[in-house]
Protein backbone atom coordinates (compact mmCIF):
# COMPACT_ATOMS: atom_id res chain seq x y z
CA UNK A 1 0.00 0.00 0.00
CA UNK A 2 1.46 3.18 -1.12
CA UNK A 3 1.22 5.87 1.28
CA UNK A 4 -1.23 8.40 0.07
CA UNK A 5 -3.39 5.42 -0.19
CA UNK A 6 -3.29 4.90 3.31
CA UNK A 7 -6.40 5.91 5.28
CA UNK A 8 -6.43 8.15 8.44
CA UNK A 9 -7.11 5.60 10.63
CA UNK A 10 -5.50 2.36 11.68
CA UNK A 11 -7.36 -0.59 12.72
CA UNK A 12 -4.29 -1.08 15.36
CA UNK A 13 -2.34 1.71 17.00
CA UNK A 14 -0.51 0.63 19.40
CA UNK A 15 0.71 4.10 21.07
CA UNK A 16 4.29 4.06 23.27
CA UNK A 17 3.20 1.07 24.49
CA UNK A 18 5.63 -1.00 27.27
CA UNK A 19 5.37 -3.91 29.62
CA UNK A 20 7.54 -4.74 32.11
CA UNK A 21 7.28 -8.56 34.22
CA UNK A 22 8.19 -8.85 37.75
CA UNK A 23 9.61 -6.24 40.28
CA UNK A 24 12.55 -4.79 40.98
CA UNK A 25 15.64 -6.83 40.63
CA UNK A 26 13.54 -9.59 38.69
CA UNK A 27 12.29 -6.51 36.69
CA UNK A 28 12.04 -7.83 32.92
CA UNK A 29 10.79 -5.01 30.12
CA UNK A 30 9.57 -7.34 27.44
CA UNK A 31 8.44 -3.80 25.59
CA UNK A 32 9.78 -0.62 25.46
CA UNK A 33 7.70 2.06 23.63
CA UNK A 34 6.69 0.51 20.78
CA UNK A 35 4.79 2.52 18.27
CA UNK A 36 3.34 0.45 15.44
CA UNK A 37 -0.03 0.96 13.39
CA UNK A 38 -1.46 -1.16 11.01
CA UNK A 39 -3.92 -0.11 8.67
CA UNK A 40 -7.12 -1.18 6.53
CA UNK A 41 -5.91 -3.98 3.92
CA UNK A 42 -2.19 -4.52 5.56
CA UNK A 43 -0.81 -7.54 6.89
CA UNK A 44 2.10 -7.27 9.30
CA UNK A 45 4.92 -9.59 10.05
CA UNK A 46 6.40 -9.56 13.32
CA UNK A 47 10.11 -11.24 13.49
CA UNK A 48 12.69 -11.30 16.10
CA UNK A 49 14.79 -13.88 17.87
CA UNK A 50 12.65 -15.57 21.21
CA UNK A 51 12.66 -13.76 24.32
CA UNK A 52 12.40 -10.15 21.37
CA UNK A 53 8.71 -9.63 22.52
CA UNK A 54 6.82 -10.47 19.67
CA UNK A 55 4.15 -12.70 20.99
CA UNK A 56 4.19 -10.24 24.18
CA UNK A 57 3.41 -7.23 21.31
CA UNK A 58 0.49 -9.62 19.95
CA UNK A 59 -1.29 -10.04 23.88
CA UNK A 60 -1.56 -6.99 23.74
CA UNK A 61 -2.59 -5.78 20.78
CA UNK A 62 -5.71 -8.40 21.50
CA UNK A 63 -6.58 -6.79 24.65
CA UNK A 64 -5.06 -9.91 26.49
CA UNK A 65 -2.89 -8.09 28.53
CA UNK A 66 -2.55 -4.47 29.39
CA UNK A 67 0.49 -2.62 28.70
CA UNK A 68 2.50 -0.72 31.56
CA UNK A 69 2.97 2.28 30.31
CA UNK A 70 1.29 3.86 26.95
CA UNK A 71 -2.19 2.60 24.96
CA UNK A 72 -3.79 0.48 22.49
CA UNK A 73 -6.19 1.24 20.39
CA UNK A 74 -8.05 -1.22 18.46
CA UNK A 75 -10.89 0.90 15.60
CA UNK A 76 -9.72 4.54 18.07
CA UNK A 77 -11.06 2.88 21.05
CA UNK A 78 -8.67 2.79 23.42
CA UNK A 79 -8.95 -0.61 24.57
CA UNK A 80 -7.41 0.16 28.70
CA UNK A 81 -10.67 2.81 29.19
CA UNK A 82 -12.99 -0.51 28.83
CA UNK A 83 -14.62 -2.57 31.39
CA UNK A 84 -14.60 -6.09 31.28
CA UNK A 85 -17.48 -6.74 29.41
CA UNK A 86 -17.16 -4.40 26.34
CA UNK A 87 -13.35 -5.12 26.13
CA UNK A 88 -14.47 -8.94 25.66
CA UNK A 89 -17.52 -7.14 22.97
CA UNK A 90 -14.61 -5.45 21.06
CA UNK A 91 -12.42 -8.73 21.36
CA UNK A 92 -15.41 -11.03 20.31
CA UNK A 93 -16.30 -8.65 17.16
CA UNK A 94 -13.34 -6.97 15.55
CA UNK A 95 -10.49 -8.97 16.61
CA UNK A 96 -9.60 -12.59 15.07
CA UNK A 97 -7.10 -14.32 17.48
CA UNK A 98 -5.03 -17.40 16.20
CA UNK A 99 -3.45 -18.57 19.75
CA UNK A 100 0.14 -20.16 19.47
CA UNK A 101 -1.33 -23.76 21.22
CA UNK A 102 -4.69 -23.12 19.23
CA UNK A 103 -6.88 -22.69 22.27
CA UNK A 104 -9.63 -24.60 20.52
CA UNK A 105 -12.30 -25.81 23.37
CA UNK A 106 -12.18 -30.14 23.85
CA UNK A 107 -15.80 -30.53 24.19
CA UNK A 108 -17.02 -28.87 21.06
CA UNK A 109 -16.43 -30.10 17.44
CA UNK A 110 -14.91 -27.63 14.87
CA UNK A 111 -17.28 -26.08 13.65
CA UNK A 112 -19.09 -25.35 17.29
CA UNK A 113 -15.38 -24.06 18.06
CA UNK A 114 -15.74 -21.28 14.92
CA UNK A 115 -19.14 -20.97 15.08
CA UNK A 116 -18.97 -19.91 19.19
CA UNK A 117 -18.05 -16.48 18.52
CA UNK A 118 -20.86 -15.62 16.28
CA UNK A 119 -23.63 -17.19 19.09
CA UNK A 120 -22.06 -15.51 21.59
CA UNK A 121 -22.65 -12.53 19.27
CA UNK A 122 -26.57 -12.80 18.90
CA UNK A 123 -26.11 -14.77 15.65
CA UNK A 124 -28.64 -17.75 15.52
CA UNK A 125 -27.25 -21.11 15.52
CA UNK A 126 -28.09 -22.10 12.35
CA UNK A 127 -26.38 -19.10 10.58
CA UNK A 128 -23.57 -19.08 12.43
CA UNK A 129 -23.07 -22.98 11.44
CA UNK A 130 -23.27 -21.97 7.97
CA UNK A 131 -20.69 -19.05 8.70
CA UNK A 132 -18.87 -22.01 10.29
CA UNK A 133 -19.30 -24.61 7.52
CA UNK A 134 -17.98 -21.59 4.60
CA UNK A 135 -15.31 -20.53 6.63
CA UNK A 136 -13.89 -24.86 6.72
CA UNK A 137 -14.33 -24.82 3.38
CA UNK A 138 -11.95 -21.76 2.86
CA UNK A 139 -9.10 -23.18 4.69
CA UNK A 140 -9.73 -26.38 2.72
CA UNK A 141 -11.23 -28.74 5.95
CA UNK A 142 -14.51 -28.50 4.90
CA UNK A 143 -14.46 -32.26 5.98
CA UNK A 144 -13.43 -31.37 9.91
CA UNK A 145 -16.38 -29.98 10.35
CA UNK A 146 -17.70 -32.58 13.15
CA UNK A 147 -14.59 -33.83 14.32
CA UNK A 148 -13.49 -33.26 18.09
CA UNK A 149 -9.89 -31.47 18.35
CA UNK A 150 -8.89 -34.70 19.99
CA UNK A 151 -9.52 -36.17 16.99
CA UNK A 152 -7.23 -34.13 14.62
CA UNK A 153 -3.62 -33.75 14.41
CA UNK A 154 -1.74 -30.06 15.25
CA UNK A 155 -2.08 -29.13 11.56
CA UNK A 156 -5.55 -29.43 11.75
CA UNK A 157 -6.62 -28.09 14.98
CA UNK A 158 -4.00 -25.22 13.51
CA UNK A 159 -6.51 -24.92 10.86
CA UNK A 160 -9.70 -24.70 12.53
CA UNK A 161 -7.86 -22.03 15.21
CA UNK A 162 -7.69 -19.79 12.23
CA UNK A 163 -11.38 -20.28 10.34
CA UNK A 164 -12.35 -19.52 14.09
CA UNK A 165 -9.89 -16.30 13.87
CA UNK A 166 -11.46 -15.35 10.42
CA UNK A 167 -15.50 -15.57 10.68
CA UNK A 168 -17.28 -12.81 10.92
CA UNK A 169 -16.33 -9.84 9.70
CA UNK A 170 -13.25 -9.13 11.97
CA UNK A 171 -11.63 -5.89 11.09
CA UNK A 172 -8.35 -7.08 12.67
CA UNK A 173 -6.74 -10.50 12.90
CA UNK A 174 -3.62 -11.71 15.32
CA UNK A 175 -1.93 -14.21 14.86
CA UNK A 176 0.63 -16.13 17.06
CA UNK A 177 2.96 -18.20 14.55
CA UNK A 178 -0.37 -19.28 12.16
CA UNK A 179 1.94 -21.48 10.32
CA UNK A 180 4.04 -23.41 13.02
CA UNK A 181 2.14 -26.75 12.77
CA UNK A 182 1.91 -26.89 9.15
CA UNK A 183 3.84 -28.30 6.10
CA UNK A 184 5.19 -25.77 3.57
CA UNK A 185 2.66 -26.00 1.05
CA UNK A 186 -0.33 -25.77 3.20
CA UNK A 187 1.13 -23.16 5.59
CA UNK A 188 1.44 -21.46 2.56
CA UNK A 189 -2.01 -21.57 1.27
CA UNK A 190 -2.94 -20.47 4.83
CA UNK A 191 -0.93 -17.77 4.57
CA UNK A 192 -2.83 -16.65 1.11
CA UNK A 193 -6.27 -16.91 2.64
CA UNK A 194 -4.90 -14.82 5.65
CA UNK A 195 -3.70 -12.54 2.57
CA UNK A 196 -7.08 -12.40 0.63
CA UNK A 197 -8.70 -11.86 4.04
CA UNK A 198 -6.70 -8.17 3.91
CA UNK A 199 -6.71 -7.57 0.06
CA UNK A 200 -10.19 -7.31 1.13
CA UNK A 201 -9.54 -4.77 3.86
CA UNK A 202 -8.90 -6.33 6.91
CA UNK A 203 -5.81 -5.48 8.81
CA UNK A 204 -3.75 -8.55 10.21
CA UNK A 205 -0.73 -8.83 12.60
CA UNK A 206 1.53 -12.21 12.84
CA UNK A 207 4.18 -13.31 14.88
CA UNK A 208 6.29 -15.57 12.47
CA UNK A 209 10.18 -16.91 12.79
CA UNK A 210 10.23 -18.04 9.16
CA UNK A 211 11.31 -15.56 6.79
CA UNK A 212 9.27 -17.20 3.99
CA UNK A 213 5.90 -16.93 5.57
CA UNK A 214 6.84 -12.84 6.68
CA UNK A 215 7.39 -12.46 3.42
CA UNK A 216 3.52 -12.52 2.59
CA UNK A 217 3.25 -9.58 4.47
CA UNK A 218 3.28 -6.06 3.14
CA UNK A 219 5.62 -5.12 5.68
CA UNK A 220 7.96 -6.46 8.01
CA UNK A 221 9.00 -5.21 11.38
CA UNK A 222 12.01 -6.65 13.54
CA UNK A 223 12.15 -6.59 17.43
CA UNK A 224 14.94 -6.86 19.26
CA UNK A 225 15.39 -6.58 23.52
CA UNK A 226 11.89 -5.48 23.23
CA UNK A 227 12.13 -2.08 20.72
CA UNK A 228 11.51 -2.17 17.49
CA UNK A 229 14.30 -1.61 15.86
CA UNK A 230 13.91 -2.40 11.89
CA UNK A 231 11.06 -2.49 9.07
CA UNK A 232 10.81 -3.22 5.35
CA UNK A 233 8.39 -2.35 3.03
CA UNK A 234 7.07 -4.15 0.12
CA UNK A 235 8.74 -2.83 -2.89
CA UNK A 236 6.91 -3.31 -6.33
CA UNK A 237 6.50 -6.64 -7.70
CA UNK A 238 9.36 -7.50 -9.33
CA UNK A 239 11.65 -4.43 -9.39
CA UNK A 240 14.86 -5.98 -8.16
CA UNK A 241 14.89 -9.19 -10.72
CA UNK A 242 13.63 -6.14 -13.48
CA UNK A 243 16.56 -4.26 -12.50
CA UNK A 244 18.68 -7.54 -12.86
CA UNK A 245 17.38 -7.67 -16.33
CA UNK A 246 18.19 -4.72 -17.05
CA UNK A 247 21.71 -4.70 -16.06
CA UNK A 248 22.59 -7.92 -17.83
CA UNK A 249 21.42 -6.42 -20.92
CA UNK A 250 23.79 -3.39 -20.79
CA UNK A 251 26.92 -5.47 -19.94
CA UNK A 252 26.52 -7.78 -22.93
CA UNK A 253 29.24 -10.59 -24.15
CA UNK A 254 30.27 -11.67 -21.00
CA UNK B 1 25.80 -21.63 -14.84
CA UNK B 2 24.76 -23.92 -18.04
CA UNK B 3 23.72 -21.77 -20.56
CA UNK B 4 24.94 -24.78 -22.97
CA UNK B 5 23.00 -27.57 -21.69
CA UNK B 6 19.90 -24.95 -21.82
CA UNK B 7 20.09 -24.80 -24.56
CA UNK B 8 20.30 -28.34 -25.41
CA UNK B 9 17.45 -28.97 -23.54
CA UNK B 10 15.47 -26.14 -25.86
CA UNK B 11 16.89 -27.65 -29.36
CA UNK B 12 16.27 -31.10 -28.29
CA UNK B 13 12.62 -30.01 -28.67
CA UNK B 14 13.21 -28.76 -32.49
CA UNK B 15 15.50 -27.03 -34.59
CA UNK B 16 15.40 -22.89 -33.28
CA UNK B 17 17.09 -19.56 -33.92
CA UNK B 18 19.31 -17.56 -31.64
CA UNK B 19 16.17 -15.18 -30.67
CA UNK B 20 13.95 -18.10 -30.19
CA UNK B 21 16.10 -19.82 -27.88
CA UNK B 22 16.96 -16.49 -25.81
CA UNK B 23 12.95 -15.72 -25.75
CA UNK B 24 12.65 -19.29 -24.57
CA UNK B 25 14.97 -19.43 -22.05
CA UNK B 26 13.70 -16.41 -20.11
CA UNK B 27 10.21 -17.77 -20.53
CA UNK B 28 11.25 -20.53 -18.18
CA UNK B 29 13.34 -19.14 -16.15
CA UNK B 30 11.63 -15.45 -15.91
CA UNK B 31 14.04 -12.62 -16.04
CA UNK B 32 16.43 -14.38 -13.48
CA UNK B 33 19.36 -15.15 -15.80
CA UNK B 34 19.26 -12.91 -18.74
CA UNK B 35 20.64 -13.52 -21.72
CA UNK B 36 21.47 -11.50 -24.40
CA UNK B 37 21.79 -12.85 -27.87
CA UNK B 38 25.40 -12.31 -28.30
CA UNK B 39 26.15 -15.01 -25.40
CA UNK B 40 23.62 -16.96 -27.43
CA UNK B 41 25.68 -17.41 -30.35
CA UNK B 42 28.73 -17.53 -28.87
CA UNK B 43 27.09 -20.52 -26.73
CA UNK B 44 25.93 -21.59 -30.16
CA UNK B 45 29.75 -21.52 -31.85
CA UNK B 46 31.06 -23.67 -29.08
CA UNK B 47 28.21 -26.72 -28.93
CA UNK B 48 28.28 -26.87 -32.83
CA UNK B 49 32.65 -26.67 -32.65
CA UNK B 50 32.30 -29.48 -29.94
CA UNK B 51 29.86 -31.57 -32.49
CA UNK B 52 27.14 -31.08 -29.91
CA UNK B 53 24.56 -28.93 -32.32
CA UNK B 54 24.88 -28.16 -36.47
CA UNK B 55 23.76 -25.55 -38.43
CA UNK B 56 20.10 -26.68 -39.57
CA UNK B 57 19.93 -23.71 -42.71
CA UNK B 58 18.32 -20.39 -42.86
CA UNK B 59 14.27 -19.76 -43.43
CA UNK B 60 13.12 -17.22 -45.73
CA UNK B 61 13.73 -14.38 -43.44
CA UNK B 62 17.54 -15.41 -42.49
CA UNK B 63 17.26 -16.82 -39.62
CA UNK B 64 19.99 -19.17 -39.04
CA UNK B 65 18.30 -22.30 -37.49
CA UNK B 66 20.58 -25.24 -35.30
CA UNK B 67 19.51 -28.65 -34.47
CA UNK B 68 20.82 -30.88 -31.16
CA UNK B 69 23.12 -33.63 -32.90
CA UNK B 70 23.12 -37.25 -31.30
CA UNK B 71 26.03 -36.69 -29.45
CA UNK B 72 24.70 -33.47 -28.57
CA UNK B 73 20.98 -35.48 -27.04
CA UNK B 74 23.51 -38.23 -25.01
CA UNK B 75 25.66 -34.97 -23.65
CA UNK B 76 22.08 -33.51 -22.38
CA UNK B 77 21.01 -37.32 -20.90
CA UNK B 78 24.21 -37.02 -19.34
CA UNK B 79 23.74 -33.95 -17.89
CA UNK B 80 20.39 -34.71 -16.38
CA UNK B 81 21.44 -38.07 -15.12
CA UNK B 82 24.36 -36.42 -12.91
CA UNK B 83 23.61 -34.37 -9.93
CA UNK B 84 25.10 -30.77 -10.34
CA UNK B 85 28.31 -30.75 -8.13
CA UNK B 86 28.49 -29.29 -4.60
CA UNK B 87 32.57 -29.30 -4.19
CA UNK B 88 33.79 -25.73 -4.62
CA UNK B 89 31.38 -23.78 -3.00
CA UNK B 90 30.41 -20.47 -5.17
CA UNK B 91 32.35 -17.39 -3.87
CA UNK B 92 29.99 -15.92 -1.69
CA UNK B 93 30.40 -11.47 -0.98
CA UNK B 94 28.38 -11.84 1.90
CA UNK B 95 30.13 -14.97 3.80
CA UNK B 96 33.32 -13.18 2.89
CA UNK B 97 32.13 -9.59 3.97
CA UNK B 98 30.83 -10.83 7.32
CA UNK B 99 34.11 -12.88 7.79
CA UNK B 100 36.09 -9.64 7.11
CA UNK B 101 33.54 -7.51 9.12
CA UNK B 102 34.30 -9.55 12.61
CA UNK B 103 38.47 -9.61 11.78
CA UNK B 104 38.39 -5.52 10.86
CA UNK B 105 38.48 -3.20 14.33
CA UNK B 106 35.57 -0.38 14.02
CA UNK B 107 32.97 -2.12 11.98
CA UNK B 108 29.70 -2.53 13.66
CA UNK B 109 28.69 -6.38 12.48
CA UNK B 110 25.55 -5.95 13.82
CA UNK B 111 24.34 -3.06 11.85
CA UNK B 112 26.00 -4.42 8.96
CA UNK B 113 23.64 -8.30 9.91
CA UNK B 114 21.17 -5.90 10.09
CA UNK B 115 21.05 -4.10 7.14
CA UNK B 116 21.22 -7.17 4.68
CA UNK B 117 18.46 -8.82 6.21
CA UNK B 118 16.21 -6.08 5.55
CA UNK B 119 17.61 -6.03 2.29
CA UNK B 120 17.48 -9.65 1.72
CA UNK B 121 13.99 -9.40 3.23
CA UNK B 122 12.70 -6.99 0.65
CA UNK B 123 13.82 -9.20 -1.70
CA UNK B 124 11.98 -11.83 -0.12
CA UNK B 125 8.84 -10.15 -0.33
CA UNK B 126 9.05 -9.12 -3.82
CA UNK B 127 9.84 -12.97 -5.11
CA UNK B 128 6.80 -13.98 -2.94
CA UNK B 129 4.55 -11.11 -4.16
CA UNK B 130 5.66 -12.58 -7.93
CA UNK B 131 5.08 -15.99 -6.74
CA UNK B 132 1.17 -15.13 -5.80
CA UNK B 133 1.14 -13.56 -9.67
CA UNK B 134 2.69 -16.63 -10.81
CA UNK B 135 0.48 -18.99 -8.60
CA UNK B 136 -2.61 -17.04 -9.75
CA UNK B 137 -1.65 -17.13 -13.82
CA UNK B 138 -1.08 -20.76 -13.58
CA UNK B 139 -2.67 -22.37 -16.58
CA UNK B 140 -1.44 -25.74 -16.21
CA UNK B 141 1.41 -25.34 -18.95
CA UNK B 142 5.28 -26.32 -18.67
CA UNK B 143 6.49 -23.28 -18.70
CA UNK B 144 4.54 -21.57 -16.07
CA UNK B 145 5.22 -24.52 -13.51
CA UNK B 146 9.46 -24.06 -14.82
CA UNK B 147 8.71 -20.01 -13.51
CA UNK B 148 7.50 -21.17 -10.56
CA UNK B 149 10.07 -23.59 -9.38
CA UNK B 150 12.90 -21.14 -10.37
CA UNK B 151 11.33 -18.24 -8.31
CA UNK B 152 10.69 -20.87 -5.38
CA UNK B 153 14.75 -21.73 -5.72
CA UNK B 154 15.13 -17.91 -5.22
CA UNK B 155 12.55 -17.60 -1.92
CA UNK B 156 13.97 -20.59 -0.56
CA UNK B 157 17.77 -19.30 -0.79
CA UNK B 158 16.78 -16.02 0.37
CA UNK B 159 15.62 -17.69 3.30
CA UNK B 160 17.85 -19.52 3.64
CA UNK B 161 20.07 -16.48 3.95
CA UNK B 162 18.02 -14.37 6.78
CA UNK B 163 18.06 -17.67 9.00
CA UNK B 164 21.97 -17.34 8.66
CA UNK B 165 21.66 -13.69 9.42
CA UNK B 166 19.56 -15.03 12.39
CA UNK B 167 22.03 -16.99 13.52
CA UNK B 168 24.68 -15.25 13.01
CA UNK B 169 23.51 -12.19 15.29
CA UNK B 170 22.97 -14.80 18.11
CA UNK B 171 26.57 -16.49 17.50
CA UNK B 172 27.87 -12.59 17.82
CA UNK B 173 25.92 -12.36 21.15
CA UNK B 174 26.60 -15.41 22.33
CA UNK B 175 30.44 -14.48 21.41
CA UNK B 176 30.22 -11.06 23.17
CA UNK B 177 28.89 -12.64 26.48
CA UNK B 178 31.63 -14.95 26.45
CA UNK B 179 34.22 -12.29 26.11
CA UNK B 180 32.61 -10.09 28.62
CA UNK B 181 33.19 -13.20 31.12
CA UNK B 182 36.47 -14.17 30.04
CA UNK B 183 37.73 -10.49 30.69
CA UNK B 184 35.99 -10.49 34.24
CA UNK B 185 36.73 -13.85 35.20
CA UNK B 186 39.83 -15.16 33.27
CA UNK B 187 39.46 -19.05 34.16
CA UNK B 188 35.85 -19.77 35.61
CA UNK B 189 32.83 -20.54 33.13
CA UNK B 190 29.88 -18.09 32.70
CA UNK B 191 27.71 -17.83 36.19
CA UNK B 192 24.61 -20.02 36.10
CA UNK B 193 22.27 -17.22 37.33
CA UNK B 194 23.03 -15.79 33.91
CA UNK B 195 21.81 -19.04 31.90
CA UNK B 196 18.79 -19.35 34.09
CA UNK B 197 17.80 -15.96 33.32
CA UNK B 198 18.48 -15.98 29.75
CA UNK B 199 15.95 -19.20 29.72
CA UNK B 200 13.29 -17.79 31.06
CA UNK B 201 12.91 -14.49 28.84
CA UNK B 202 13.11 -17.27 25.86
CA UNK B 203 9.72 -18.38 27.10
CA UNK B 204 7.96 -14.57 27.38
Amino acid sequence: MTEELKPAKPVLHLDRVSRVHGHGAAEVHALRAVDLKVYPGELVAVMGPSGSGKSTLLTLAGGLDTPSEGQVLVEGIALGELDRKKLAAVRRRSVGYVFQDYNLIPALTAAENIALPRELDGVSARAARKEALAALEELGIAELADRFPDDMSGGQQQRVAIARALIGQRRLVLADEPTGALDSTTGESVLAVLRARCDAGAAAMMVTHEARHAAWADRVVFLRDGRLVDETARQDAGSLLVTAAANARKDDDR
Amino acid sequence: MSIRHGLLALLDQGPRYGYQLRSEFEARTGATWPLNVGQVYTTLGRLERDGLVESAGEDDEGHQFYAVTDEGRSELRRWFDTPVPRTNPPRDELAIKLAMAVTVPGVDVAAVVQGQRRHSMKALQDYTRLKGRALAADTGTGGDLAWLLVLEQLIFQTEAEIRWLDHCESRLGQHAERQAAAAAEPVAAPPARRAVKSRDRGRL
